[in-house]
């Protein structure tokens, strides 16, 4: 990651990310994320078709900034990153959803975008006008003018997307190393 | 304290006595695998970027089977840069199109109880069969594993499955599986380690072992576990892992203790069971086999890492011989391994399947992620051996995709319909 993609993500972070939300249901798996298809190619390609399986416009007409709403087990299936990578290049701020699968969760927190466990994720409509406060774990859905708590981050994930993800992190470790 | 498997796996990896549930400890890794897909083409950048190389190439081991063989100028460039890490970083242990990851590892003497593995697949939990901890991580993750040899993992609670008696003809370790996801559902074992036991399951062969902890990814798992027994030390070594040092020679204690705590524990009686089959568009729409009507299939696919072992050639063939495939209907067979595929000359299983009119496909992932020969058309309906039928997963968006055991994908391509194998098994003993 370049040093002005970590500052991004520290940003990203410190600050507040606002947008709409998209809604998703339960189960989000990888191959709706990242299809196979287009997995040889650049990830600006593949973007152009994540999540188009459950709602072509997505990819369309997601705007910076703005927040995907999942289900249960979003993420599940496939440990490809581009999942993740699909997600951010669209320029989606966060993932808030009931659950994650394991192995996205890892990789997105790597990838310096914020994926918070929100159990009230189903009350949250789609369009809705959220603000998300990453690092105190609150979500302000300002349509509904009602406030979703997050589970907070782990702190060592905190450290961790503060250094903008897991590469500029170790980089840091091993140079305070050497 | 009595711990579980899970636990004192990773309290060895973590250098520890004992560790908890909940508790993020940083363990030691014994081996890193990678594939051509999340591999190279991914770490070898970042790598690049943290300048450094890998911790301990011979830890590493380097497999070919996403993209195998290539088949257009991407592709290509992808397995010519992978072959060129492998020189470059001194990786040893390089399978280039031997077959499928999770089938090759244990195959060439890579695995064995007691070890802490990385790999850098979903799929990965296949390694638990041999009684070590191995999880799936992504690319990222991977780089930071071969850049420092460890791994940050939050100690797993543990489910617990056991299944009693015996499973009847015509059954599989994979109608276990989509049984379980059924019943339990995809996200049933999310962040834990799920922990097979039971004599249905002490009676398996290793090689339908591996199909329980492949498919616990499927239940969200991060680790699927067999604790490893006569027969599993019996694989590992005549596959060739040297036991002893780091891992292995002490196969014994790795075993939950008596008293250990688990999560949650289910019974079921392996003698009731029914093949499964599970409906577009996931695992967790499995019933048993006649619950699903009359459905005609284009395609019937015996393949992927999931179901294309030597194991998975004989149920296809116990059902295929002597039989022909259905008139409009392409039965597709991608051997898991190259070993397979000898394996499978060597005995007469080939044959019995291509005189049966099955069609041979190279070795590697294929059809089953949508990336290799045989993806599916619009509306196309296909049974499949593979672990996962997710939306247009294997081809377009509205293909459909059934998953079952390699007896019921054999026995349907016969049929030109989904179909119940235990009828034509039956007739075959008459």
């Amino acid at each position: 990651m370049t040093a002005s993609a970590s500052l991004a993500a520290e940003n990203t972070l410190a600050a507040t990310a606002t947008g709409h939300a998209w809604v998703f249901g339960d189960n989000v798996d990888t191959d709706v994320l990242a299809p196979g298809l287009y997995m040889k190619g650049p990830v600006s390609e593949l973007a152009k078709h994540c999540l188009e399986a459950l709602d072509p416009r997505f990819a369309r007409e997601a705007q910076p900034g703005d927040i995907v709403v999942g289900g249960s087990n979003f993420g599940m299936g496939s440990s490809r990153e581009q999942a993740a990578m699909a997600l951010k290049a669209l320029g989606i701020a966060a993932v808030v959803a009931k659950s994650f699968a394991r192995i996205f969760y890892r990789n997105a927190m790597n990838l310096a975008l914020p994926v918070l466990v929100c159990p009230e994720a189903g009350a949250i409509a789609a369009g809705d006008r959220l603000v998300l406060h990453a690092a105190e774990g609150r979500l302000d859905d300002l349509t509904q003018g009602r406030a979703f708590a997050c589970e907070p981050i782990p702190p060592h994930l905190l450290a961790m997307i503060a250094d903008g993800g897991l590469l500029p992190h170790l980089a840091k470790k091993l140079g305070a190393r050497a | 304290m009595p711990l579980t498997l899970a636990e004192k796996l990773c309290a060895k990896a973590a250098g520890r006595e004992a560790v908890a549930p909940g508790e993020i400890v940083t363990a030691r890794v014994d081996l890193a695998m990678i594939h051509d897909s999340g591999g190279p083409r991914r770490v070898e950048p970042m790598l690049k970027e943290l300048g450094v190389g890998i911790w301990d190439p011979s830890r590493v081991v380097l497999i070919t089977d996403h993209y195998v063989p290539a088949v257009d100028a991407e592709s290509a460039a992808i397995l010519d840069l992978t072959r060129k890490f492998a020189r470059r970083q001194g990786v040893e242990a390089f399978y280039d199109m031997q077959g499928i990851c999770h089938v090759v590892l244990p195959e060439r003497g890579h695995l064995a109880p007691g070890m802490f593995v990385a790999g850098g697949d979903s799929h990965s939990t296949t390694g638990g069969a041999f009684g070590a901890f191995m999880i799936g991580i992504g690319a990222t993750e991977m780089a930071g594993v071969l850049a420092t040899g460890e791994i940050w993992v939050r100690v797993p609670e543990t489910m617990r499955v056991e299944w009693t008696g015996r499973l009847g003809h015509g059954l599989a370790a994979k109608d276990i599986m989509l049984f379980l996801c059924g019943r339990l559902g995809m996200d049933a074992a999310n962040y834990r380690a799920v922990e097979f036991d039971g004599d249905a399951v002490r009676a398996l062969p290793m090689s339908e072992r591996m199909v329980l902890t492949n498919m616990a990814a499927e239940l969200g798992a991060k680790v699927g576990l067999v604790p490893p027994d006569r027969t599993t030390i019996d694989y590992v070594t005549a596959a060739g892992a040297r036991l002893g040092g780091r891992v292995g020679a002490d196969w014994e204690r790795w075993r939950s203790d008596d008293g250990a705590t688990f999560a949650e524990t289910h019974r079921f009686d392996a003698g009731a069971l029914a093949p499964q089959v599970a409906a577009p568009h996931s695992p967790e729409n499995a019933a048993d086999v006649t619950a699903h009507g009359t459905v005609a299939i284009d395609q019937a696919y015996i393949g992927a890492c999931t179901g294309a072992k030597l194991s998975d050639l004989h149920m296809a063939a116990a059902v295929l011989r002597g039989r022909k495939v259905a008139k409009g209907v392409r039965l597709l067979v991608a051997p898991a391994s190259a070993r397979t595929t000898q394996q499978a000359a060597a005995d007469g299983t080939l044959a019995a399947l291509t005189e049966a009119g099955a069609i041979l496909l190279p070795s590697g992932c294929g059809a089953c992620a949508g990336y290799g020969a045989g993806i599916l058309a619009e509306n196309e309906v296909c049974i499949s051996a593979t672990a996962r039928n997710f939306k247009g997963r294997m081809g377009h968006g509205t293909s459909k995709v059934y998953l079952g055991s390699p007896y019921t994908v054999a026995a349907s391509a016969v049929a030109g319909r989904i179909a119940d194998p235990r009828a034509l098994l039956a007739e075959r003993s008459r």
